[in-house]
């Protein structure tokens, strides 16, 4: 048993100086009834590294691996290349395993990595201040109206329908069991929604998604100005970051909280997660934020150091009048995101979101010669919607039968809905021969 | 124009129907250092014991309940500039808002400055 | 006002001492420990640590958004990028360094077969979206571990979706809410917590529009039932309850607590972050738990990482099952099946954008088959042990709270400083100076000036013995009456204590380029 370290005669010589006769004679406080009288059934019993390796190495190979294949899949999570040294720079155990830093004398390093990871998300967003990050950009979301519900003390969000539908669910689900009310604009495929038509003086805010779901690109500027003109603030939600490097970002729209999803910069696919939600407001709502705050202060010897802030705003102090409940948030997920954006730096971020975007427009032009396929979108990032003649689920079948990942149907987010659709995303990773054969696969399932 | 506590460690001053009220210097010394505070609009209005203002330490949140009802007619803005002064000057110029009386028999049931010492000593 | 008064100091004592280390060096350098400024002032514009393909000549097809003008990001090349984190990263404590006895915590070791598992590319370079026909074995590990979880916990059925331990909170409450609305039952408004929870369970419960009812302790540090009882009620959807609690005990009376609250038509909600001291030995099932969260990041070794991410699989009993969110795996006819949206049944709608920390769930698992039922048998027992050990090598030195034996973690408090002018805090800061990270303080709040010390079973005898001398003679020490030994630590560390009162005065929450700075402060 390779993780423990006491020997048999430790653990008689700490018997002894416990003064009890068994490890099982101090669990006597649980009731005998409950007591196992030895290994749990059921379960295998301990194996070397060789034995799991094997084991998990079987599962793994079960599945097809993104970058095994041409790969256009986006809706929320993109495959980006990851520099060798982001992953190697997280495993060092100094940042691996250590805890949320409570004690700052010790936690220097994670520290100044969190405030250095508010200063570039703050920047990206075009925002005045970020936090120390959340579980994902849909939790991220809901925080957000939550966050407005609580500055405006009005309980109504309305929800576009260029927001991604599970963040629109999970917004949803909060609704229900915290009690507010989110108003669910049906999808918008080809956009054209009213939002500010619906802004009453019960609405705390409206939320809108730039990239939209289906990959149009859009200035919220006069929305932005709309609401607030009506009490009402403007939240903007990213999945894609790094279309923060190419487009105007919400902060100068006039975005109130922007809420994002970071998994772009640093980390891998993991299908589905650890990620890591992104949150950036307007100086004035800093102490209604949810999550924890890292910031710069002075040591005994006056020099400069950090440490977490305005905690009173957190569950450990306020418990049940806090901001949050969120404790453990996406630590790690935040550096791995530091660290690929610091190895970009301006002149890197800027090249790979143009890589991105017009590697999508030769994408779109490739599809669009496809007999049959139109592309919905004029404006859009690195994703876009096509309109297929046949139903996208089935299509996407039959190219991952030929070995290719063909996006994301629209009716894997909306069941039962717009079955024609498919959403296609394309990054630096995608070569001209990946694209050249996504487009033949597509005429050949579609022939 | 007698000073009265409360057990829950507010001051309130009255002079003519406007009370003014803040916390004790005892309980700005059990707070630590004072770096925030929150104080209700003008306008608002407060009931008896209910929470009126929050003020925080680094690691400490407290509320601060009316100690009468009333309607807010102002609030220290220089508190809210400075929040030390919650720990230079707890019963000057720290206090925390104004007032306008409801019903001055409220101030009957709370103590005066000898009887909030001897509380303070004998639960502390 | 309502007060908490353990509030602790946060700025820095008057009489601490000029530092005494190793000073005047040109660098401000100490050896080893170099200083390391801001990613944003090693910036020089152009300069990047990535090479990147050009960029297609085409025309841009942005629509109606312009592209924006700058971001204002540093630029540097990549070995000053790995220079900036690898010196950021030697001035942390880890429990790869040293022993981190983070009392609620359980700061074991992380195993590094988790991490080469967890990247393998057949977990790691998988789209949440793939067709479900392409990532099998993923759903085949999501399978595998509920299997386990549920088997561990003698749980009907389990949830792998929540984020960490308070995401699994409100998991867990959002589904007594959905029973009892299933129930027509809109009467219960309350949901009891113990005084002695963490800050989630309390925060959990009321963003869940429940009011929070404390319910008190007995002299020995459990919950006292009678008085539980006395509030248990038609107003009442369940009871909150840390077992082992916060305290590092065991609930004595726990079945009498979970029938006192069935019959009372609510549900007992078990916060599973102290599972650790019981896993493999007892099944919560078996003690009356209705629905638990489980951290992975505790229990199941996956890293810490500094603040998450974590994982918070939640187990549900057969009353509850129903009300669990989307996404679930299932047992198709062809393999493996996703069910990712709530349609019309019981279950509830979505907690995050996908299907959970898979990252997680890897490392979990093969941390699980590691150990084998076997090795969760010993690990527990160890665990407990090694807390035991402690208590009873500190107990004649420090005061104990509560009478032992304690479960994974044992709690003191400060009578034992009383009248020495040191605190929990000095006791803490000290021991930083003898190499070790501190035990949690000042929580759980229903003792004065808390310590709370969790070992964990990786940690061996040794490492157990010098933490202990070191306890004992910083405790000599403080009853010595060297006060300004205690106020000046720590001395030996990158940064001394820092100011945070200054720091939440006026908060600095950002770096800002040097002309805005300067603009900001002219103002
Ligand atoms: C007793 C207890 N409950 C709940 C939590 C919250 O868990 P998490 O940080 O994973 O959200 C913690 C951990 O910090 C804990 O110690």
């Amino acid at each position: 048993m390779r993780y423990l370290p006491l020997t048999e005669a430790d653990r008689q010589s700490m018997l002894e100086a416990i003064r009890a006769t068994s490890v099982e004679d101090l669990f006597r406080d649980v009731p005998k009834s409950a007591r196992l009288a030895g290994p749990i059934g059921g379960l295998p019993n301990h194996m070397g590294e060789l034995e799991v390796e094997r084991l998990l190495g079987s599962m793994a190979a079960k599945n097809v691996p993104a970058g095994s294949v041409p790969s256009f899949l986006g809706a929320g999570a993109y495959r980006h290349h990851v520099p060798a040294t982001v992953d190697h720079l997280v495993q060092r155990g100094e940042f691996l395993t250590a805890y949320t830093p409570y004690q700052p004398e010790v936690s220097q390093g994670t520290l100044q990595v969190l405030f250095e990871f508010q200063t570039q998300v703050a920047l990206l967003t075009g925002m005045d201040v970020a936090n120390a990050s959340m579980y994902d950009g849909a939790t991220s979301c809901a925080e957000a109206v939550m966050m407005a519900n609580r500055i405006t003390r009005r309980k109504k969000a309305i929800l576009s329908g260029g927001l991604h539908p599970h963040y629109r669910d999970v917004t949803t689900t909060d609704a229900r069991f915290i009690g507010f009310e989110a108003v669910a604009l049906p999808a918008a495929p080809t956009g054209g929604e009213d939002l500010l038509a619906l802004v009453d003086d019960k609405t705390s805010c409206v939320v809108v998604q730039n990239p939209d779901v289906f990959g149009h690109v859009r200035d919220y500027t006069d929305l932005a100005a709309a609401c607030q003109a009506k009490g009402a603030l403007l939240i903007v939600v990213v999945t894609e970051a790094l279309s923060l490097g190419l487009l105007t970002p919400p902060g100068d729209m006039g975005a109130d909280i922007v809420a994002a999803e970071g998994q772009s910069f640093g980390n891998a696919l993991n299908f589905g997660g650890p990620y890591v939600g992104l949150f950036a407001v307007k100086d004035k709502y800093v102490r209604q934020m949810p999550g924890r705050l890292c910031g710069e202060t002075v040591d005994a010897d006056g020099r400069r150091g950090f440490v977490l802030t305005l905690s009173t705003r957190e569950q450990h102090i306020r418990r049940e009048k806090a901001t949050s409940n969120i404790c453990t948030n996406s630590g790690l997920c935040a550096l791995a995101f530091s660290i690929h954006v610091s190895l970009l730096g301006e002149a890197g971020i800027t090249q790979l979101a143009q890589l991105n975007h017009t590697k999508a427009v030769q994408m779109a032009d490739k599809l669009a010669a496809v007999p049959g396929v139109q592309v919905l979108n004029d404006g859009f990032f690195n994703e876009f919607t096509v309109k297929l003649p046949k139903p996208a689920a089935a299509v996407v079948e039959e190219l991952a039968k030929r070995r290719i990942l063909g996006g994301v149907p629209v009716s894997r987010l909306y069941p039962g809905a717009m079955e024609d659709l498919l959403l296609v995303a394309v990054t630096e990773t995608n070569t001209d021969a990946d694209m050249d054969a996504f487009a033949a696969a597509l005429t050949e399932v579609l022939a | 124009m007698t000073k009265k506590f409360t057990k829950d460690h507010e001051w309130v001053l009255v002079e003519g129907d406007i009370a003014t009220v803040g916390v004790s210097d005892f309980a700005q010394s059990q707070l630590g250092d004072v770096v925030f505070v929150e104080l209700p609009e003008a306008g608002r209005e407060l009931e008896q014991g209910k929470e009126a203002a929050v003020v925080e330490s680094v690691k400490a949140a407290s509320d601060v309940y009316a100690p009468v009802s009333g309607t807010v007619i102002e609030a220290n803005q220089a508190l809210v500039d400075d929040p030390s002064m919650v720990n230079s000057a707890a019963e000057t110029d720290g206090w925390f808002f104004k007032i306008q009386l409801k019903d001055a028999s409220e101030l009957d049931a709370l103590m005066d400055e000898a009887a909030y010492k001897a509380f303070v000593e004998e639960s502390h | 006002m309502s007060m908490n008064n353990q509030g602790r100091p946060s700025a820095i004592p008057a009489n601490s001492g000029a530092f005494d280390g190793v000073t005047g060096t040109v660098t401000g350098n100490r050896g080893l420990q170099i200083e390391e400024p801001l990613i944003f002032e090693q910036d020089s514009a152009g300069r990047t640590g990535v090479d990147l393909p050009d960029v297609p000549k085409v025309a841009s097809r942005l629509g109606a958004v312009k592209p924006r003008a700058k971001v204002g990001l540093p630029g540097l090349a990549e070995p000053q990028v790995v220079r900036h984190y690898t010196r950021l990263s030697q001035k942390n404590y880890a429990i790869d360094s040293g022993f981190y006895p983070l009392g609620s915590c359980t700061m074991k070791h992380n195993p590094r077969l988790n991490e080469k598992m967890a990247r393998l590319p057949g977990f790691s370079d998988v789209h949440p979206l793939q067709p479900v026909s392409t990532v099998q074995g993923a759903l085949e590990l999501m399978d595998q571990l509920a299997h386990w979880l549920k088997t561990l916990t003698g749980m009907a059925a389990v949830t792998l979706a929540p984020a960490a331990g308070a995401h699994g909170e409100m998991c867990g409450i959002m589904a007594i809410r959905a029973a009892h609305e299933a129930k027509g039952d809109s009467g219960r408004t309350k949901i009891l917590v113990p005084e002695s929870a963490h800050g989630t369970n309390p925060a959990t419960a009321a963003a869940c529009g429940y009011s929070v009812d404390a319910i008190p302790a007995t002299a020995d540090g459990r919950v006292d039932l009678e008085a539980l009882k006395a509030k248990l009620g038609p107003d009442v959807a369940g009871l909150m309850l840390t077992n082992p609690n916060t305290c590092g005990l065991f609930e004595r009376d726990i079945i009498a607590i979970a029938d006192a609250v069935h019959e009372a038509g609510g549900y007992f909600y078990c916060d599973g972050a102290n599972f650790n001291a019981i896993v493999g030995r007892v099944r919560p099932a078996d003690l009356g738990i209705d629905v638990m969260h489980i951290n992975l990041h505790k229990t199941f070794s996956t890293p810490h990482g500094g603040g998450g991410p974590g994982s918070g699989p939640v187990v549900f009993a057969e009353s509850l099952a129903p009300y669990i969110p989307v996404p679930y795996v299932t047992h198709g006819k062809d393999g493996f099946a996703l069910v990712e949206n709530a349609g019309e049944g019981p279950a509830f709608g979505r907690m995050k954008a996908f299907h959970g920390q898979m990252g997680m769930f890897v490392r979990a698992l093969s941390y699980m088959l590691s150990h084998g039922a076997d090795g969760l048998w010993q690990a527990s027992g160890d665990a407990v042990l090694n807390a035991n050990y402690v208590m009873a090598r500190l107990e004649d030195v420090m005061t104990a709270s509560f009478e032992g034996p304690c479960m994974h973690e044992c709690l003191f408090d400060d009578r034992f400083l009383k009248g020495t002018g040191v605190t929990t805090l000095d006791m803490a800061k000290a021991l930083i100076d003898e190499g070790f990270h501190p035990m949690t303080m000042y929580f759980p709040l229903v003792v004065h000036g808390a310590l709370l010390i969790e070992p964990t079973e990786t940690e061996s005898k040794a490492s157990l013995d010098q933490f202990v001398e070191a306890l004992r003679a910083l405790a000599e020490r403080a009853k010595s009456g060297d006060v300004t030994y205690f106020q000046a630590a720590p001395r030996l560390t990158p940064r001394r204590r820092l100011d945070e009162t200054a720091a939440a005065r006026k908060p600095v929450l950002r770096w800002t380029p040097p002309v805005v700075a300067e603009a900001l402060a002219a103002e």
